[in-house]
């Protein structure tokens, strides 16, 4: 074996084990916080946790029944308002809009997705919690449905870019118009992107806590209606987290539990759903 | 260079435009016709003054060199091509004597079916595929109705019998050849006058291919049928007429004998005996 092909293959040996070492560790990091959330979260979770209120300091027991409803409410809220918006957006830039608009559009919901999560929080805060004169479950709901809209509007834009022209072609063959292919064909074959992309946007939004400190701000009882503060996981999360108290660490432990549980299940949930109408192409 | 378009052009007078010398005489009526019809991808110009008949319930196939302008004019035949951003059509095309501009687009699709070079199934089960233009044009009435007719459509593709047991199975679980049969069925179920085949069978191996051939041979006493192909073989097998396109221009028109045995153009006589293409 000459010089030169030695070099090479010390390269290659060299360049595999780095790219290696770097997806054990991308992997690892994940692993490593969820197994750190199994272990401190799912061993302090009782039933308990899932049925009863806060209990004032020092009293033992209690749990964040509240904060799940509450997370649960804002994030219906979310959805109804960021996913229809987002949706149609999409399916307007990607199938309607022109060529000049489309740009400025896409360009602005990708400015809206960079604008941090605070900055929402005093959007909706400005808007409706000053008015109103009161913190409520519905400005939580509104800061976080829009921060869904950018990024439910893109990911359903690329999933509905990405059906084959031939299959608008093949609906439009057969007598459909433009609005008949989009709605029949189009957007089903996209279906499970879009969702997918709604899923992601979910759960993004499921673990915003700056937005809701000065929105839905937190409540340590039950919220009826859509007019009160409410507690959330992750507003619940960052209390008990600095709190001084053993205690309250251990069910801020139990909450990231089962703020994650949720999302996951939600998102396998989803896809258990659309995968049983689902068409590979071979 | 004198050319069918020529001599079409020249002879306004009648409903129905007929050369004399170049146009193959049948005791079939055209069923559309294509009168000075010029095409433009923007300032590229595709076609150049094509002017034709085509025969009700014959097969007529285009053949020609890539890029020729034989796709682009078939997609004119049911306006297909105005999907094409900044394309520009003139002249005329006829559907039974009528103006295809002056038809609904949706109609003219209807009347007007088509099949592309690639199989382009919707991603449903096999029978919504066929049920799809039943359904978008409100043409079955009610469930047993549409069952019939989505049966009727596969078993005109000749689908049937490898199908019926499985017609809630995605359409791609479909091998290739039948992929492509199951759009054939799709564009008959609306019951089409024409059907245009653009390649049909460039994707395929040769089983599926003269399936599909004997299909076709089928279907021209119920349809009129044009094809595109690349493959001349194919054209002499399938077609009662061919056309051959150069440079966006329709050099020569005639019965498929003709044209393959005593073309009368130069061009035409060195395409289909291999000097060039």
């Amino acid at each position: 074996m000459n010089v030169h092909l030695i070099r090479r293959k010390a390269v290659n040996v060299a360049m595999l084990s780095l790219t290696g070492v770097c997806t054990v560790l991308a992997v690892g990091v994940l692993f490593f916080i969820l197994g750190y959330l199994v272990w401190n979260g799912g061993t302090s979770l009782s039933w308990n946790f899932f049925t009863k209120l806060p209990t004032p300091v020092g009293e033992a027991g209690g749990g964040m029944a509240n904060a799940i409803v509450g997370s649960a409410k804002l994030l219906l809220l979310a959805t109804l308002i960021g996913v229809p918006t987002g949706f149609l957006g999409g399916v307007y830039l990607a199938e309607f809009g022109g060529t000049v608009f489309s740009s400025i559009v896409r360009y602005t919901t990708d400015l809206l997705n960079g604008v941090p999560s605070i900055v929402m929080g005093i959007f909706a805060y400005t808007l409706i919690v000053l008015p109103q004169r009161h913190f409520s479950a519905l400005a939580g709901g509104i800061a976080l449905g829009i921060m869904m809209i950018p990024i439910t509007l893109r990911s359903s834009e690329e999933f509905l870019r990405a059906v084959p022209m031939a299959l608008r072609e093949a609906a439009m063959a057969l007598g459909a118009s433009k609005t008949t292919a989009v709605v029949t064909v189009v957007i089903p074959a996209a279906i499970h992107g879009i969702a997918t992309g709604i899923m992601l946007a979910l759960a993004r939004v499921a673990g915003e806590t700056a937005p809701l400190l000065f929105t839905a701000f937190s409540n340590r009882f039950w919220s009826p209606g859509w007019r009160q503060p409410t507690a959330s996981l992750p507003v619940m999360i960052y209390t008990y987290a600095i709190a001084p108290y053993e205690d309250w660490h251990r069910q801020a432990w139990s909450a990231a539990f089962v703020l994650l549980s949720l999302v996951l299940i939600v998102n396998i949930l989803a896809r258990v759903i659309l995968s049983r109408n689902r068409h590979v192409r071979r | 260079m004198q050319t069918n378009a020529k001599v079409i052009m020249e002879t306004e007078s009648t409903d129905i435009p007929v050369d004399a010398n170049s146009a193959p005489k049948v005791g079939a009526a055209p069923k559309i016709a294509a009168r000075n019809l010029n095409f433009y991808y923007g300032d590229l110009q595709a076609l150049y003054g094509i002017g034709i008949e085509i025969f009700e319930k014959r097969v007529t196939a285009f053949i020609g060199p890539s890029g020729c302008g034989k796709s682009t004019f078939l997609r004119t035949l049911n306006r297909m091509n105005e999907t094409v951003k900044n394309s520009r059509v003139e002249g005329q095309v006829l559907l039974d004597n009528q103006d295809l501009h002056e038809l609904e687009v949706s109609e003219v699709r209807r009347r007007v079916g088509m099949v592309f070079q690639k199989s382009n199934p919707f991603p449903k089960s096999i029978f919504d595929n066929v049920a799809y233009g039943l359904r978008i044009n409100g043409f079955a009435h009610g469930r047993a109705d549409l069952q019939a007719r989505v049966e009727e459509s596969l078993k005109r593709a000749a689908l049937w019998d490898e199908v019926k047991d499985k017609l809630h199975d995605s359409a791609y679980s479909l091998p290739g050849g039948q992929q492509q049969r199951l759009c054939i069925a799709r564009a008959l179920a609306v019951n089409p006058e024409v059907l245009l085949l653009d390649e049909p069978c460039s994707a395929l191996d040769p089983i599926a291919t003269s399936k599909i051939e004997d299909l076709i041979f089928h279907l021209r006493d119920s349809c009129t049928i044009v094809i595109v192909t690349h493959n001349m073989q194919q054209a002499a097998r399938v077609a009662d007429f061919t056309g051959f396109f150069l440079l966006g221009k329709l050099i020569e028109f005639d019965a498929t004998p003709v044209i393959f045995k005593t073309p009368a153009k130069k061009e035409t006589e060195d395409y289909v005996t291999g000097r060039f293409g």
